[in-house]
């Protein structure tokens, strides 16, 4: 199989190369002026992200000349005041998010397994259909849905068992007030469980049918098939697709805001209120009438903008190492 | 063909034409407070019929973008829940006149099992409630009001807005006023750092959270509290009586308030002296500059504020809103009359 890999590689090499000295003996051709839209297109959405991150960053001048680093370190908002302190919207963004793609990751990686190795052809269709009419719900929705049908349930059935059981652990303690971080995570979860689910899907289809094969030559039950052949092959798909949820989970706005409290605090606890970046521009900038309000709101969301951004980065780092590792080392 | 073709261009061109003729209405811009945006749409369906030549545009946008987009004079009026305070006068580029429309209130609701209807609160109970000083239900301080009801031993939830808001600014005014520790600590404005409480988006998401939590206590429009059938307090106001909140009693607030009415209107109605004055309530501004630039506009502008103080103000009970009282709409006639 290396063999026939390495030909084609060949053989798509010297094929551009033609392709190259087509167009530069044919000069002013279709090739090129096709080259050139599509060059502006792609250049055209290089553009628009570094004119919002600009825009973005002029708007925000104001606060960051105030505030400088103690925006993200402050934790006191204040608008009446003009005190603005981001951390604990920070806070609540990035561990609502991480605890829901912790929990969502799983989930996800098992529905697809099922759609894909276990469930009969038609039964698995019929659920990947389902997963995906899951991300075709609009947030709001999925936000009413949270505080009109979850969060009672929350509040009456589920927190007070927690803190009843688990009491004793920080993350169960106070008052069951139905929404909160608990309600958020969850929410959350729902959202970006069928992004990681469809993504992770096409991943594991992609996976040939001949290392499945040798593993079950070899011996291997399913599950160890699943282990030794199926999951390293899929893993930077894998990872793709949880950095993906892992943004939109990021910029969850109105289902989020709907259900964690709008409380500024910073609190171990998962039945507390709390807020995220997103929710509070949402929730402060239509009646933000002073300047400084308004920077302050415009710097959050260029420190979302740089979270995800970096999270990007991050994961394509993360995805260059899995694959460099995988390839060198040729053993899985 | 081509005597066809240009026939029916001719045609085209005609009837466009005659299109652009009728279309020889004046458009008028306004945006701001959501609060006063169902009696504003009425009015400006009414007035249309009225008027056909003009045509009014309202963006609720909310009252800090009504503030902001009047200042840039993008648009023609501006509407807001909080008057300007003097730096916002000086950045406008001209005289900006308030021109109070409608009063609304702020009620206090609540879901008490067991308590359905009249729990009374005073000043005192209220502030201490939202600073979170008072935690439970049974606290001394509101058992005292309410004597011979049944208050739990439960802790009181607190639910305020969480989007900056008019409804917030009224009731945040109100507590300053009453409470020197929350004007000292927390203060006015249509966003604050609440100390206590989660924070709900919209009246409907106030009333909605206190509807589904058991013990818990939030702030509403008046209007709101009306439509959705949501138990609400009675107050105590500055006199020692207890007010039901209602139309006539935010009415009366500003009657009594009538006697020291600066002449821009720029008066907080909190806590008015009166006997049925009810205590949280406030008016709402259109935001007009005293010279109009564009003199057809403001023609028209100047009238229909002339129909909306004479004949709007009929239409203002049925959707819940307060009429302002008789010696204000003398002054407003007034101020209207100085509008060029």
């Amino acid at each position: 199989m290396n063999q026939f890999h390495y030909d084609s590689v060949e053989a798509t090499v010297s094929h551009d190369e033609q392709v190259r000295d087509i167009d530069s003996a044919r000069g002013f051709s279709g090739d090129r002026i096709f080259k050139m839209i599509t060059l502006g297109f792609a250049s055209s959405i290089i553009l628009i992200l570094l004119l919002i991150t600009v825009g973005m960053a002029v708007e925000s001048v104001p606060a960051l000349k105030q505030f400088g680093w103690k925006f993200i370190t402050g934790s006191n908002w204040d608008a009446v005041q003009g005190q603005f302190g981001a951390l604990p919207y920070i806070w609540g963004s990035i561990v609502s998010s991480l605890l829901a793609i912790i929990i969502a990751t799983p989930l996800s990686v098992g529905t697809a397994l099922f759609i894909t190795e276990i469930a009969p052809g038609k039964l698995g269709g019929a659920i990947a259909s389902l997963v995906e009419l899951l991300a075709a719900i609009p947030s709001v929705i999925y936000g009413l849905w949270g505080i009109l049908v979850m969060a009672p349930w929350l509040q009456r059935t589920v927190e007070p068992f927690l803190v009843d059981h688990f009491g004793f652990l920080p993350f169960f303690r106070g008052a069951p007030y139905g929404v909160g971080m608990l309600a958020a995570v969850i929410i959350i979860m729902i959202m970006i469980i069928p992004i990681i689910t469809s993504i992770t899907k096409e991943v594991l289809l992609a996976v040939p049918k001949s290392q499945k094969e040798a593993a079950v030559a070899l011996g291997a039950t399913r599950w160890e098939t699943i282990r030794m052949a199926v999951l390293p092959y899929g893993r930077s798909g894998i990872l793709g697709a949880v950095v993906l949820g892992l943004g939109r989970a990021i910029g969850e706005t109105m289902a989020v805001t709907m259900v964690i409290g709008n409380a500024p605090q910073i609190s171990l606890s998962l039945l507390d209120p709390a807020y995220t970046m997103p929710s509070v521009i949402a929730n402060e900038f239509a009646e933000a009438t002073s300047k400084l309000h308004s920077a302050a709101l415009m710097e959050i969301g260029l420190i979302l903008l740089v979270l995800t951004l970096l999270i990007n980065i991050m994961a394509r780092v993360l995805i260059w190492g899995v694959t460099r590792q995988r390839s060198a080392g040729g053993h899985i | 063909m081509f005597k066809q073709m240009r026939n029916t261009l001719a045609a085209l061109v005609a009837i466009c034409a005659m299109a652009g003729a009728a279309s020889a209405e004046t458009l008028i811009n306004g945006a701001g407070a959501t609060f006063p945006y169902p009696i504003y749409s009425k009015w400006f369906g009414e007035y249309a019929k009225i008027d056909t030549s003009v045509k009014f545009n309202y963006q609720s946008i909310g009252s800090g973008g009504g503030i902001k987009q009047i200042t840039e004079q993008t648009v023609d009026f501006g509407a807001s829940d909080k008057f300007l305070t003097d730096a916002e006068l000086k950045a406008a580029p001209g005289k900006l006149v308030h021109i109070p429309t409608v009063m609304g209130a702020v009620v206090v609701t609540y879901n008490v099992p067991g308590v359905n209807t009249g729990l009374k609160l005073s000043a005192d109970d209220i502030s201490g409630i939202y600073l979170g000083k008072i935690t439970m239900w049974n606290d001394p301080k509101i058992a005292d009001e309410n004597r011979g009801v049944a208050l739990p031993a439960k802790p009181i939830i607190v639910v305020h807005r969480s989007d900056g808001s008019g409804t917030t600014a009224i009731f945040t005014d109100y507590l300053s006023n009453v409470s020197p520790e929350w004007k000292s600590k927390v203060g006015m404005g249509t966003s604050v750092k609440w100390p206590a409480g989660l924070g709900g988006k919209g009246n409907e998401g106030v009333a909605g959270q206190v509807k589904n939590t058991a013990y818990s206590v939030g702030y509403v429009e008046l209007a709101y509290a009306f439509e959705n059938k949501l138990p609400f307090a009675t107050l105590k106001n500055r006199d020692g009586h207890y007010v039901v909140p209602s139309i006539k009693s935010t009415t009366a607030a500003a009657a009594g308030a009538a006697k020291h009415m600066p002449s821009d209107y720029r008066i907080s109605l909190v806590n008015q002296p009166g006997k049925d004055a009810y205590p949280i309530a406030g008016f709402t501004w259109l935001l007009v500059y005293e010279h109009q630039k564009d003199a057809a506009k403001g023609k028209k502008l100047v009238e229909f504020l002339k129909w909306e103080l004479k004949k709007g103000q009929k239409l203002a009970a049925p959707l819940l809103y307060a009429p302002l009282p008789p010696n204000v709409v003398k002054m407003v006639e007034k101020t209207i009359a100085g509008i060029k």
